[in-house]
């Protein structure tokens, strides 16, 4: 790989240490400039970061996908209006106002990706990992899945069909992975332990019941 | 626009490399030019097409060398000196030349928290009945934008189906240029791997995009 693609992906290596305290200066000077003019509260873009950083996460989907697992109903209401289910637990808003749930079956596999930008259920998933807004994935997941999914170490078998959702508007995916075999009368809390959050964008698969302690 | 922001399909960019234990974000500027940019968006008065306009209308070199929060850095900073929010000079000096642009308010910190969770739905009122019925088959127009648009090169000339009629949504194209929301009936419209990308595609895959009314054309 070339120093390009490493500064791409957003991987630190020691010769990029000058550009990036060149944009960390720029960064800097900016906000200040910003606060002097009065158009932004530095203590608003600490309660946004805490925001992202902290409550709007993998773990508020973890819970969708464990109480679709564990809730019939509510897994009908989910698969019917996925927006008003995943308010019942509370999460609304930005970049998720308007939810879709993908479910993922033994005939199809869904895989989410925004070939034009970076677009991603933020309030079930957060803030979208690099390699999601990278190229490589940005490029190969709707030509080549089963490629992008080997990356991951994913190999799906030959008769599974795959469907790829480009969002390319203002709609947001979740896929809801199949429940592992094997969890017979577990609680949702119990089954959140398997939900991880490349299951919830397709690239991975849920943990095996033997895979946790 | 025909940028190198529109990725479908490429080739030669190499395999996904996933982190390990990836944090939300790598360093603090990071964090800062995120909540910036957010924080910059109601007291600038532009929107979220107006954004991405912003970030992905550069030279291709340039998109493709930055990392993803550095374009952020840098579309926030072509929306805020396009609006006379600030000058380039300030920017590259670090210094404030010039008074505030009058009659801007900066979100405050109580406000942050119900404004990320009312978000901002583009659902909008039917004017019209939908042209287009699910089950259609529907072509993609082969249209080629030199402004902001959603609809991605690798679908254009296409044969699709119509899978999901969405409801009437803010128009992307007009709504970038300052020329209204003008809402569109949206659709998922579903393409099977081969339609896309010939006869040595995986016969198993489909692909949807999610693409307004006047993006497609009758198939016949």
């Amino acid at each position: 790989m070339s120093d390009h693609d490493h500064n791409h992906q957003g991987h630190h290596h020691d010769h990029d240490h000058s550009e990036l305290s060149e944009t960390e200066l720029r960064v800097r000077a900016l906000e200040s400039i910003l606060t002097e003019k009065g158009y932004v509260d530095p203590a608003a873009l600490d309660v946004l970061i805490d925001l992202y950083e902290k409550k709007i996460g993998p773990r508020n989907g973890v819970r969708v996908v464990a109480k679709a697992w564990s809730d019939p109903a509510y897994h009908a209401r989910l698969m019917k209006d996925a927006t008003a289910a995943i308010a019942e637990l509370d999460y609304s808003g930005r970049q998720g106002e308007h939810m879709v749930v993908v479910e993922n079956t033994p005939e199809q596999h869904n895989m989410v990706v925004c070939t034009l930008c970076s677009c991603y259920p933020h309030p079930v998933l957060g803030l979208p990992p690099v390699w999601y807004k990278s190229a490589p994935y940005r490029s190969r997941a709707v030509s080549d899945p089963r490629g992008v999914l080997k990356d991951f170490g994913v190999t799906l078998p030959d008769t599974t069909k795959i469907r790829v959702w480009d969002s390319t508007a203002e709609i947001r995916y979740l896929v809801l992975p199949m429940r592992p075999a094997g969890t017979e009368g577990w609680s949702a809390e119990q089954l959140a332990e398997l939900v991880t959050r490349d299951s919830m964008i397709g690239t991975g698969l849920p943990k095996q019941p033997g895979e946790i302690a | 626009m025909d940028g190198a922001h529109d990725m479908g399909g490429a080739k030669g960019f190499g395999p996904v490399v996933a982190e390990p234990n990836e944090p939300v974000f790598h360093d603090d500027w990071e964090r800062r030019a995120f909540a910036l940019t957010v924080a910059m968006a109601r007291p600038g008065g532009w929107n979220i097409d107006m954004s991405r306009f912003a970030r992905e209308n550069r030279p291709p070199e340039d998109y493709l060398s930055k990392s993803y929060f550095q374009i952020w850095l840098a579309g926030l900073e072509t929306l805020m000196i396009e609006r006379g929010l600030v000058t380039r000079e300030e920017i590259e000096s670090g210094k404030v030349l010039s008074p505030p642009k009058p009659g801007i308010k900066a979100i405050a910190p109580t406000e942050v928290t119900p404004a990320i969770r009312r978000g901002g739905p583009t659902e909008r009122e039917a004017k019209a009945p939908a042209m287009f019925a699910v089950g259609e088959t529907v072509r993609m127009k082969d249209i080629h934008p030199v402004t902001h648009t959603r609809l991605p090169q690798y679908v254009r000339g296409h044969l699709g189906t119509i899978e999901h009629n969405h409801g009437c949504h803010v128009f992307p194209d007009t709504n970038s240029l300052g020329k209204g929301e003008d809402p569109q009936w949206l659709y998922t419209v579903r393409f099977d791997g081969p339609e896309l990308w010939g006869k040595d595609s995986d016969p198993t895959l489909s692909v949807s995009v999610d693409a307004w009314e006047s993006y497609l054309e009758r198939a016949s």
